[in-house]
């Protein structure tokens, strides 16, 4: 029977949504406020003239909107993301109470010290925390996301350099990287030279120290990389590293799936970033906010950007000027954003902290790596795994080998995921394998939750390999939106709504 | 008398005299998917052998083009700019990426056959 | 632990099935002196209510804003946001969902970017801006980085009156890409300059018109970058793209989102259509499904650090996702009438206050032209007055000496803002207070 065609274009409780410019009508308001005084103005002859074009409506048209908006979004509340690198767990909603208390949330940056300890005192614990779960010295806090705490740490590279009077101007980079690894080191300024894996998914050791020399300033390394592999070697290689007289710097992603067994201060790293939107269960937002503050060893401590937070005679205090920062013996390489940093994921992440504790935080990286394990092993037979003899980290790696000559990619299987209800997996990365399927399940999937996702994966794969190519093409067919053309998006972008002509002119009058 | 050389990184060269044509080949714009962008250097640009030239994006990855040889750059596609599915539907005709002027005849001889080229192709 | 949903039947299942003795042994790659056997000398797990009770007790460590007068701006400002806002950001599907890169399952997102990107076009005067960065101030080096790339010079002038911590975040971008970057007026412009980057209203509170600037900019062959860290201002000022600015940058945390302490805020970056290829930071476009229906996209991405790695516009990963939402969801509850109106209201609340301030003894008013943040040189330093009235309960603005330490002419001045938040009696308050500390 061919799908019935509604009147309305609904779809019981699929609602389509206009735009709110599509929606809205002048002279409406989902606001009141008082009537200006309208006195004469001090804005020196600029005052606004001509409509910015906003549309009006009143609260209950912005709330059904954006209601219905939301129903078009999976989430890790509805559903699992398998998704490798990203981490998706579960936001505890504590944490967003906690982050909404007036004395954190309604509180700005530049009041006076004596009236916001308790919030110089949360950063301070929350480093604490940091520094001891990762055994380093220092943690710059101020980095905005995770890139932007790469970012820094290279910055705190470069300027240690600088300080010892170092012209090095390479930085070696796996070829299995994320694509910010490379796109960081040349924003510093920086060369990016590649190193190769070996045919055991790791960092092939030879090669590295071949590359190394007076001219390399650092490594940037993730580990577990982006295979789910943990680099064995990590001992020597930041041993190589620090002989050459570079620096290591590690990508922090999955910082999680070693939390409280396994300190990167302890292996030799000398910068590494934290994602609290990854690790410490801050929410992605639909793609922010994050924070990535910045742990750092004693070599480069002392260039730690502005501000620092210092204890002294009179409680918490900032450092928020080079001249100031040397009276306390640093050389912060500068300011990397106005004031001090994400308070607002802080105190989630501060929160998650306290709630799971030590034996928590160990019990996360154990069930991490445990449930993706179980994911590897209740697959590996009919999916095939390039790295599936060894056990894996936080994530499982996969390729598309099991899929040849069945004319099914891992782009059709993934899209036919979602009509299984599932978010697909990270696709065609990491590069050093051909179709890559990277999984990571987290700590906070339920065992009924992975055989669920098993059951289907395992049942897709057999769809595939018998040759019943249906489900495939053309999928998903139950989504808000079938699939988008995104080669029209790009060859003719359309960013923003334009009024129809002849609002314009009305306008104009 | 016209000849048509390759290089390892799919790009073809048209040789008339002391122009040369430059594109990528059929194979590169498949392996890219729909073009929606090209990025043509200046005119007047002098380019060195093995230099980026342009820069041709796809939806999911955008790739570098290098110049085969050395040469100065005499003209531009233009029609790229409001057409890039032309590098799709005739990679090797219409949708051309730039004109240079020779610089050095003896670079010629590293470029590929057509016949070496397809052999390479074979072996990816 | 509650959030952790595996009891010790399943893991003893799991490891059967994957063939491993314990937990203890999927680590065995990890070097022997690396690996922790037991755990970190940190407090074991807590239940919620102590949770609560010891970062409730942190927090009422803190003066919060809205609990005296209060007159702090400098780039972030106290305004009201409505209970539908911060209500409708926390639904599960907003809050917890993930960058829209399976656009299928993300129309939700991706439509929102796309009405955000609309509304900041429109009120900066624009054509096209993107989906966020992290806030007004790596905006700006953004900005910067930009026009170095769209005019190919390496130089880039900035106001002396732009906030300074944008200023030293600007720096810091700039010169570790090998750009200089000089301090100076419009005067300094030369063939080398890639940009002019102007604040308005600028850090003191002053309106200019961005007209002349804009010409001169252009005469040289540089972009004017213009930065608004207030963005309820352009419901009441001509916006920068009417005064032709190439990229206008700011600070939207003023519209839907608390102080927060400093973050997390969201930066608006808007542009021509022109250079639309050379913006960083992720942009949500229009298109059709294989069903001809509207739908949204990413696009544009190639231009980002996944795909171009080394040759990426920026290394940016992140907008601010759930602080768009706040901001695009506000701004449709006040639409084009509440907007204005909330702008006015600021506007009279702070000539109001500036007239009344200035009538004291000692205090003179510095700019004659502002939104809802002045400038008032004061008879006396103005950091120790400010921590005097902290300790009566008024938070009296931001010294200047405060971001500018090193300059001796900022000693006495005082930052004050005033929003559609603050009262005639706080007012009263902070001038009754101020005249006797100044007497």
């Amino acid at each position: 029977m061919t799908e019935l065609k509604t009147i309305s274009g609904h779809r019981g409780l699929d609602h389509e949504v206009e735009l709110i410019f599509e929606l809205g009508r002048q002279g409406k308001c989902g606001v009141d406020l008082p009537e200006p005084e309208l006195k004469a103005d001090r804005l020196g002859g600029l005052r606004r003239r001509g409509l910015i074009g906003l549309p009006g409506l009143s609260e209950p048209e912005v709330v059904r909107h954006y209601v219905r908006l939301s129903r078009k979004n999976y989430a890790i509340d509805s559903g699992f993301y398998p998704l490798g690198s990203c981490t998706m767990k579960h936001n505890p909603r504590l944490n967003e109470k906690m982050a909404r208390l007036p004395g954190f949330a309604d509180i700005h940056p530049l009041q006076p010290a004596s009236t916001i300890q308790g919030a110089l005192g949360l950063i301070d614990h929350l480093a604490h925390w940091l520094k001891l779960l990762t055994n380093m010295p220092a943690v710059a806090m101020s980095p905005k996301a995770g890139a932007h705490g790469e970012y820094c740490g290279m910055m705190a590279i470069k300027a240690a350099h600088e300080a010892h009077g170092q012209k090095r101007h390479v930085v070696l980079v796996p070829e299995s990287a994320h694509g910010t690894n490379p796109a960081t080191a040349a924003l510093v300024g920086y060369t990016v030279e590649e190193v190769p894996a070996n045919d055991k998914g790791r960092v092939d050791l030879a090669a590295l120290k071949s590359k190394l020399g007076p001219h390399v300033a650092a490594i940037m390394l993730t580990n577990p990389n982006t295979c789910g592999l943990f680099e064995n070697d990590m001992l020597e290689i930041s041993a190589a590293v620090h002989k050459a007289g570079a620096y290591f710097y590690c990508d922090g992603l999955v910082h999680g799936r070693r939390v409280g067994r396994v300190r990167p201060g302890d292996l030799g790293i000398d910068a590494m970033h934290i994602n609290l939107h990854k690790t410490f269960s801050t929410p992605h937002g639909g793609g922010g906010p994050g924070a990535g503050p910045v742990v750092l060893s004693a070599a480069l401590a002392p260039y730690a950007p502005l501000p620092l937070i210092v204890h002294g005679p009179n409680g918490f205090e900032l450092i928020e000027d080079n001249a100031t920062a040397k009276a306390h013996d640093a050389q912060p390489f500068g300011r990397m954003c106005a004031f001090h940093g994400q308070m607002g994921m802080f105190v989630r992440a501060m929160a998650y902290m306290l709630s799971h504790g030590a034996d928590g935080l160990a019990q996360v990286s154990g069930d991490a790596v445990l449930n993706a394990n179980y994911i590897l092993a209740s697959l590996k037979d009919e999916i095939s795994a390039p790295f599936g003899n060894g056990p894996c980290m936080h994530e499982a790696l996969f390729d598309d080998t099991f899929l040849k000559d069945t004319g099914v990619t891992t782009l059709d299987l993934a899209k036919a995921l979602i009509d299984e209800g599932y978010h697909p997996m990270t696709m065609y990365f990491p590069l050093v394998v051909h179709g890559a399927m990277l999984i990571e399940p987290t700590e906070t999937e339920s065992k009924h939750a992975l055989d669920e996702f098993i059951k289907v994966m395992r049942g897709l794969t057999a769809e595939a390999k018998a040759g019943n190519k249906a489900r495939f093409e053309g999928a998903p067919h139950f989504a808000p939106r079938r699939r988008l053309d995104e080669t029209a998006a790009a060859r003719k972008p359309i960013l923003r709504w334009t009024p129809p002509p002849t609002t314009k002119a009305q306008a104009a009058e | 008398m016209t000849e048509t050389r390759y290089t390892k990184d799919h790009e073809w060269v048209r040789i008339d005299g002391t122009t040369a044509t430059v594109g990528i080949t059929a194979y590169a714009a498949e392996q890219l998917g729909d073009v929606v962008f090209v990025e043509l250097p200046a005119i007047g640009k002098s380019l060195a052998k093995g230099a980026d030239a342009a820069v041709v994006e796809s939806v999911k990855a955008a790739s570098e083009v290098y110049a085969p040889i050395s040469g100065e750059v005499i003209e531009v596609n233009a029609k790229l700019e409001a057409e890039p599915a032309t590098v799709n539907a005739d990679a090797t005709g219409a949708g051309w990426f730039m004109k240079l002027k020779i610089k050095d005849t003896a670079e010629l001889k590293d470029l590929l056959s057509e016949a070496q080229y397809n052999d390479h192709v074979k072996g990816l | 632990m509650r959030y952790l949903p595996l009891t010790s039947a399943d893991r003893s299942a799991m490891l059967h099935t994957i063939g491993a003795k314990s937990v203890d042994d999927l680590f065995r790659d990890v070097p022997r002196e690396a690996y922790l056997t037991t755990t970190v000398d940190l407090p074991m797990h807590a239940g919620e209510l102590e949770v609560d009770r010891q970062l409730s007790k942190l927090a009422a460590r803190n003066t919060a804003a809205g609990s005296v007068p209060f007159f702090c701006g400098a780039g972030a400002y106290r305004h009201h946001v409505p209970a539908s806002v911060d209500h409708l950001i926390q639904r599960s599907e907003f809050l917890t969902s993930y960058t829209p890169y399976q656009p299928e399952i993300a129309q939700g997102t991706l439509q929102y970017l796309f009405e955000f990107q609309t509304q900041v076009a429109m009120l900066t005067g624009m054509e096209v801006a993107n989906a966020s960065m992290y806030d007004g101030s790596t905006a700006t080096a953004e900005a910067v980085l930009m026009a170095a790339r769209v005019t190919g010079r390496k130089r880039a002038v900035l106001s002396p009156n732009l906030h300074p911590h944008y200023t030293e975040t600007v720096r810091t971008a700039a010169e570790s890409a090998g750009l200089d970057i000089i301090i100076g007026t419009e005067q300094t412009l030369d063939g080398d300059t890639a940009c002019f980057v102007v604040q308005n209203p600028d850090f003191t509170g002053a309106i200019r018109d961005l007209t002349p600037l804009s010409a001169t900019a252009h005469a040289k062959g540089a972009l004017l970058v213009a930065v608004v860290t207030e963005i309820v201002s352009l419901g009441a000022i001509t916006p920068p793209g009417d005064m032709g600015a190439d990229i206008v940058v700011g600070e939207g945390q003023s519209i839907g989102n608390a102080l927060n302490f400093g973050g997390p805020y969201v930066g608006l970056f808007a542009t021509r259509q022109k250079f639309v290829r050379q913006m960083p930071g992720r942009l949500c476009g229009e298109t059709t499904d294989v069903e001809g229906r509207r739908g949204y996209v990413l696009t544009l991405s190639t231009r980002e650090q996944h795909i171009r790695r080394e040759k990426a516009t920026s290394n940016i990963c992140t907008n601010s996702g759930l602080c768009v939402l706040a901001f695009t969801i506000h701004l449709s509850l006040l639409g084009e009438d509440g907007f204005r109106k909330l702008a006015a209201l600021n506007h009279d609340r702070a000539v109001m206050a500036a007239d009344k301030l200035s009538r004291i003894k000692g205090v003179e008013l510095v700019t004659p032209t502002f939104f809802n943040e002045f400038t008032l040189k004061l008879s006396k330093p103005a950091a120790p007055i400010v921590d005097a009235l902290a300790k009566q309960d008024i938070i009296a603005g931001v010294p200047v000496s405060r971001l500018k330490p090193h300059d001796k002419a900022a000693t006495n001045l005082l930052l004050v803002a005033v929003t559609e938040t603050t009262t005639p009696a706080d007012i009263e308050a902070f001038a009754a207070a101020l005249t006797k500390v100044l007497s």
